[in-house]
Parts: C-alpha cells; structure tokens; sequence
C-alpha cells in the first residue's frame, strides 16, 4: 500500500497495478485448470477477481475523496520499449475519469459475473466463459489506467481479443463464430486508424505519454488545425470502430450472438464505451481542432438517429438492445463532439447501469423462456417473472429519460450541451438528440409492451423467474438505473473537471434549462403514448408493417448489404484471384512447371546417351578414359613445369643396363 | 637389347587394336576376345614398368588382372551361352532389351 501523507492524515491508495492483475490472475487459473477444478471453485476463483478489483477501485475511491492528490502516476520499475528516442514504459495513471470508468467496469461488471454464475450454470463452457470474462476485465482496466497511448492501445486490442472469444463463445453455432469474426474483422479496420493516429503522436511530440502531450500542447497554446486535425480524425477512426458508430457499427447487432450477459459487459456497458473515454481522454487534441469535433458530434448525431430508427421495428428483444446501444453511444459522441466530455462520461456511466440491466433482464427473460428470443413470441411476462419486470421498468424509465431515472439526468446534461453550444449546428444536434430521444423511448416501450404486457402468445414456453444469483444484480442495477443520475450531471462535471475541463458555458437562465427538460421529458412520454396506442393490445401482428419506410428499416437501410456488395464481396474476389491466379497459379505452379521443365528438357537430352546400345556405351567409356588420360597428362606436365623440368626433357632409360 | 620404348610402343598398339576392336565389332565373341585383348597390352606395359624400374609391384599387377581376367572369360561366357540361347544371336546391336 502506497500511503500518501495530507494535511487530512494518511490517504490510502492501493497499489493499481493489482487492479487489473486480479482478474489476469483469475484468467490464468481458470482458463488452465478450469476444466479439471469443480464448478463451485471456478465460480469461487471468477467471482473473487473482480470483487478484489473493485475492493480495491473502492479503496482508491475513498483515498480521492479523503483528498488523495490526483492525478497519481504508478511506474511500474522497468521500460517497456526503449528505442532511439521512443521510451515507453507500463505507467498506470489514476485520475478522476479513469476512477469513474474503473468504479463503472469493476462494479457492473462483478455484478454481471455474479448474474453469468446462475446464466451459465447448465453450459459446458463454464470454466471457458469465466476465464475469457476475466481476461476481458484485465484488459479493460489496463486501457482505462494506461498513462501513454501505447499501452492503452494494447487494451484497446485485448478487449478486442476478449470480445472476439465471447461473442464466439458457442462456436458450434456457425452464425456465432461468423458474428465474432466480423466484430474482429470491423474492429481491426478500426484500430488501424488508431494505430495510424498514435504513429501521428510520436512523429509529432516524440512521446507517447498522455500527460506529456497534453503538457507539450499547453505550451504551445497557438497550435490547432493541420496535423492535430488528422491525428484527431484517425484516433475518430479507432473509437468510431470500437464504439460501433456510424459506418462501422455493424458488428455490435451481429455480436448479440455471444451470451446475453457477455452483451450486457461488453457489448452495452464498458467495452464499446471505450471510444467515447478514448475521445474524452485525448480531449486536449480534440479541443484543438474544431473540425474534428465537428466531425465526432456529426457522427455522433447521425448515429443516434439511425439505430434508433432501426431498433424501432426489430422483433429480436436483444437486437432492439442493440441498435439501442448504438444509438446511446451515439449520444455519448455527440456529448463529445460538442466538447461537453463529462456530460458524455455522465451518460456512458449511468447508460452502463440501465443498458447493463437491460440486457441482464432480458437475459433473464430468455432465460426463463428457454432462449426464445423472439419479442412477438412474448407478452404478458409481468406476472410470471415479476422481479424481472419491475426491474426492466426501471431500466426503460431510466433510458427513455424520464424524471427522476439516471438517463434523464445524462440525457438532458448532454442535450443541454448541445443548445448551448452556440452555433447554429449546436441547435441541429440538439433537435436530432431530442427527436431521437423521442424514438428511444418509442421503442423501448414498444419491447416493454410486447415483452411483459398483454396476453402470453407462447404458454407452451413455460415462462419462470431466474434464481436470485441473477435478480440480485438486477436489482441493484435497478436502484443505481434509478438513482445514479442524482448525482447531478453539474457536479459531475466539477469532479472531472481537472481532467477534461470545465466547459465554458454561457449563461443560461433557469427558465431555458426548464424548457429543455421539459421538451426531453415530453418528448419521452409522447413516444411511451404513440407506443401505447399501438402495442397496448398486443396482438403480435407488427402495427407498423403497412407503414412507409418499414420495409426500409426491417432491412435496416439494407447496410449489410451495401458493405457485402461493396466491401467485402469485391475484396473476396480479389482474394480469390490472388490466392488461385496470383499465388496458386503463377507462383507455385510456375515454380513446379518451371522445376518439372528443366527435368523434362534435360531428361529428353540425356535420354539420347542411354542408348542401350553396348557399342556407344563402350565409346562413351573411351571417350571419357581418352579426357581423363588428357587431363592426367595436362596436370602432370604443368606439375613438372612448375618445379622447372619438362616431359621433353625426361630420359627414359633403362636403370640396370 | 631392345629399347624399353619398344615394349610400351607394342602395348599401347595392343590395347589401340583391342578398343577398335572393342568398338567397331558386332559379334559378342569377337568383343570378348578384343578386351582380352586390351588386358593383355596393359598386362605388358605393366611387366614392361616393373623391369624397368625393378619393382616386383608390377608383375604382382598382372597376375591380378590374369586371374580376374579369367574369372571374368569364364562368366562372361556362360552370359554370352546363356544370351545365345535366349536370342539366336550375338550380334551387340540387337542386344538392346534394356533400352527403354
């Protein structure tokens, strides 16, 4: 324990290195012995990773509110890259926003390991699912601590690794493992850019470490634009793959594949967060560029827009959660795009509490329906899974932004940024926020309807409540999805302060603060009332079917297949002609030709001397004794012209006469 | 005396006459007789060396080569009764089976 003296005593703060070594401690143990150790201690070893990770994220927490000084530097000994002048060493830096991402990942995500325990219990892979959640759970903390881009960078790419083995978790199932690859794959084109904005850093400011740059930046106050414009687009790049927005978003939807609490951690409530804490966590660039930010609150507000109205006529209730989560995400960006970085960090904080429970209950709702994950195949759960129900509520009050529920607190933090921006393009991301807060709470009142309300369209399913392993977490998340937004997004935004800034905002009267929360909350009531009007009854038949655009939507906009036609189907084609034309035919097979000819050819010329006639043969033979008698004869003479005689000069004579 | 010249001379006329004959002749036999040929003008440049330089190693030589000459006639008659037999004939040329 590192003990920091203050004026208020001793403030304690855990060593963070521990943090994300618990759960790769609980990797390695149950991904090597796992198969071989009982369930109850795979589920023992699992469970203590995390809950020591967040004991220890708890203790810091309490150390930073005992007055701890922030932000605090852990080096850890040895460099890890000494070349030239590129050093990079395995620092791990707590400040307030990688407190608040570590309280978030470490607690929901014990909670969803506590819920996997009763999810996972009949699955072979038990031990497997564990390991890789652990092993998700390192890499998390380790992008969220790591003090230089690199090392968050390595993070960046084992959540990716982790989010590949989970998605892919039932392997047998041929759509599970296509939908893995894919997440890869997207996220790969993603990361290139990332990749392609940390080499911009180092060739920029020579350095890696996050503090170094933004020090190097304040120093140099009259710096914007050009180059900081492009690094900023390419680490865009990195988050918009990561973060599934808009054009890479289409992985999350197919993740959905992966077990339902799988999608909760990683797919809604900490993973996929990680390019919005990446933007918030280099604001210092992006805050020197305008055009970049415009181009993250343009991407943002698209994104939000388009899920949305994709998730409005999805019948799959994980898919819905999906496009949901998209388009929340979408949200968070704008947040970012309008420099309003603690709004974003605000909502992706309580979006992991009602978007994690959201997931869990509908896991839960599967669960109990034997994994019928079909919305038109539900209905009138509320009685049966009464716990789940109440639960949901919470979750979809919280998220359509209704008072006094956590999502209307972030929600109108982040709209509110938006209309105070002061531009004109401000005002058109605030009404894209709200009309899309408006089809939000459409449509998650909608899964809401056609879930739990009504009459139960499939009895033969059998519908019970989970085991309370599962529900307990559920239930905490409802209280936090209810008052985690009391927190007050303004005191929130004190707290980060020191790390992204204070925005400054204009003066607003309380009168137009009123007014924004008034419209966001109609605007959540209006999409309950038109949700209302056409699920309330309930039939199964989708109301909306004859409507316009529908078809439009229920292809949603028919992206895959645009990328299928455009992307990967002409790159398929090219890899095809290079692996059967280029590489097949020409290389290796020019190669075997190539090798098969020179035998050929040189066989059908010595073939001519075998001719199996003894007579050639023997003049062959008289040949080559003729030449080996000329060269004997050759070499000997000039032996003898080399120590000064010659054969002419030789005396054959008979020695005894 | 006669010059040792001499003696090499008829050797290497031997062993020209026995690789003519080795090359030029059709008749198995006459191939035969024509090798024995050759081993016999060595033979004598062999005895030819040995006296001339008084070393006993030569003639050694050449009873080696007279009894691995006659190891030699004695199988490779029976192959030429045997081939007879088999082909009616013993011309070389037509003795060609193992080309492909």
């Amino acid at each position: 324990m590192t003990t920091v003296a203050l004026h208020h005593g001793f403030i304690i703060l855990p060593h963070l290195w521990l943090i994300p070594l618990l759960p790769f401690a609980g990797f390695l143990i149950n991904g090597i012995l796992g198969a071989r150790l009982p369930k109850w201690l795979v589920s023992t070893v699992a469970l203590l990773a995390p809950a020591g990770s967040f004991a220890l994220v708890a203790v810091a927490a309490l150390g930073v509110r005992g007055g701890a000084a922030l932000p605090y530097a852990e080096a850890t000994g040895t460099n890890w890259i000494d070349a030239g002048m590129l050093h990079v060493d395995f620092s791990l830096v707590l400040d307030q926003l990688s407190l608040i991402m570590l309280l978030v990942i470490t607690g929901v995500g014990f909670l969803i390991h506590v819920y996997s325990v009763g999810y996972m219990s009949h699955d072979r892979g038990y031990w497997r699912y564990f390991s890789y959640l652990n092993l998700f759970l390192f890499f998390m903390t380790v992008l969220v601590l790591a003090g230089n881009v690199l090392l968050m960078f390595v993070g960046w790419e084992g959540v990716g690794l982790a989010s590949y083995l989970l998605i892919g978790f039932w392997y047998q199932k041929t759509v599970a493992a296509d939908a893995g690859k894919k997440a890869f794959i997207v996220n790969r084109i993603g990361d290139f850019g990332f990749l392609i904005g940390i080499f911009l850093l180092l060739g920029q400011f020579g350095t890696l470490q996050m503090s170094e740059i933004a020090a190097k930046l304040a120093a140099n106050p009259a710096w914007t634009g050009g180059v900081l414009t492009t690094i900023c687009l390419c680490l865009l790049v990195g988050a918009t793959g990561k973060s599934a927005q808009l054009p890479l978003y289409v992985w999350l939807p197919d993740a959905m594949e992966g077990p339902t609490p799988v999608s909760a951690l990683i797919h809604a409530a900490t993973m996929v967060t990680a390019g919005v804490y990446m933007i918030a966590r280099t604001h210092f660039l992006f805050d020197r560029s305008p055009l970049a930010l415009l181009v993250v609150a343009i991407v943002g507000a698209a994104t939000a827009l388009f899920a949305a109205t994709i998730g409005m006529v999805q019948t799959d209730i994980k898919r819905v959660l999906a496009y949901s989560t998209v388009s929340q995400l979408g949200y968070m960006f704008l947040a970012c795009g309008v420099a309003a970085y603690s709004a974003g960090i605000f909502h992706l904080m309580t979006h992991a509490f009602f978007k994690g429970l959201l997931f869990l209950a509908a896991g839960s709702v599967i669960h109990g329906l034997g994994g019928e994950q079909d919305m038109r195949r539900m209905g009138g759960l509320w009685k049966k899974m009464p716990v789940t129900f109440w639960t949901m509520t919470a979750a979809v009050l919280a998220i359509a932004g209704v008072f006094p529920f956590a999502g209307f607190f972030s929600k109108d933090a982040i709209l509110m940024a938006a209309f105070t921006q002061g531009t004109a393009g401000g005002k058109v991301f605030w009404f894209v926020g709200l009309f899309t807060a408006l089809l939000t709470s459409f449509y998650m009142f909608r899964l809401w309807y056609l879930t739990f309300l009504g009459k139960p369209r499939s009895p033969e399913l059998h519908a019970h409540e989970s085991p309370w392993s599962m529900l307990g977490p559920l239930v905490i998340l409802a209280l936090l999805s209810l008052g985690g937004g009391w927190i007050g997004a303004g005191r929130f935004s004190a707290f980060l302060a020191p790390v992204t800034g204070m925005k400054a905002v204009e003066a607003v009267s309380t009168n137009l603060e009123w007014t924004l929360s008034g419209l966001a909350v109609a605007a959540a009531v209006l999409g309950w009332l038109v949700a209302h009007m056409l699920y309330r009854r309930n039939e199964g038949r989708e109301p909306l079917a004859t409507a316009p655009g529908y078809t439009v939507l229920a292809h949603k906009y028919w992206v895959d297949e645009l990328y299928d036609a455009v992307i990967v189907k002409p790159l398929l084609m090219v890899s095809r002609f290079v692996l059967e034309w280029v590489v097949e035919f020409a290389i290796l097979g020019g190669a075997a030709w190539l090798l098969g000819g020179i035998m050929t050819f040189s066989g059908a010329i010595l073939q001519k001397w075998q001719s199996g006639n003894l007579r050639s043969y023997a003049a062959w033979l008289a040949a080559g004794a003729a030449v080996l008698l000329l060269f004997a004869l050759a070499s000997w003479n000039g032996m003898l012209t080399h120590v000064g005689m010659h054969i002419g000069n030789m005396h054959i004579k008979w020695a005894g006469h | 005396m006669i010059p040792i010249s001499w003696y090499l001379l008829l050797s290497a006329v031997l062993f020209c006459l026995g690789m003519v004959g080795f090359l030029i002749k059709r008749n198995l036999i006459t191939v035969f007789m024509s090798i024995e040929l050759m081993l016999n003008g060595v033979n004598l440049s062999f005895v030819t060396f040995a006296h001339m330089w008084h070393n006993v190693q030569g003639q050694i030589f050449v009873f080696f080569v007279m009894v691995v000459a006659a190891a030699e006639a004695a199988v490779g008659l029976a192959i030429i009764i045997a081939i007879f037999r088999a082909r009616g004939t013993l011309a070389v040329d037509r003795i060609d089976l193992m080309k492909l």
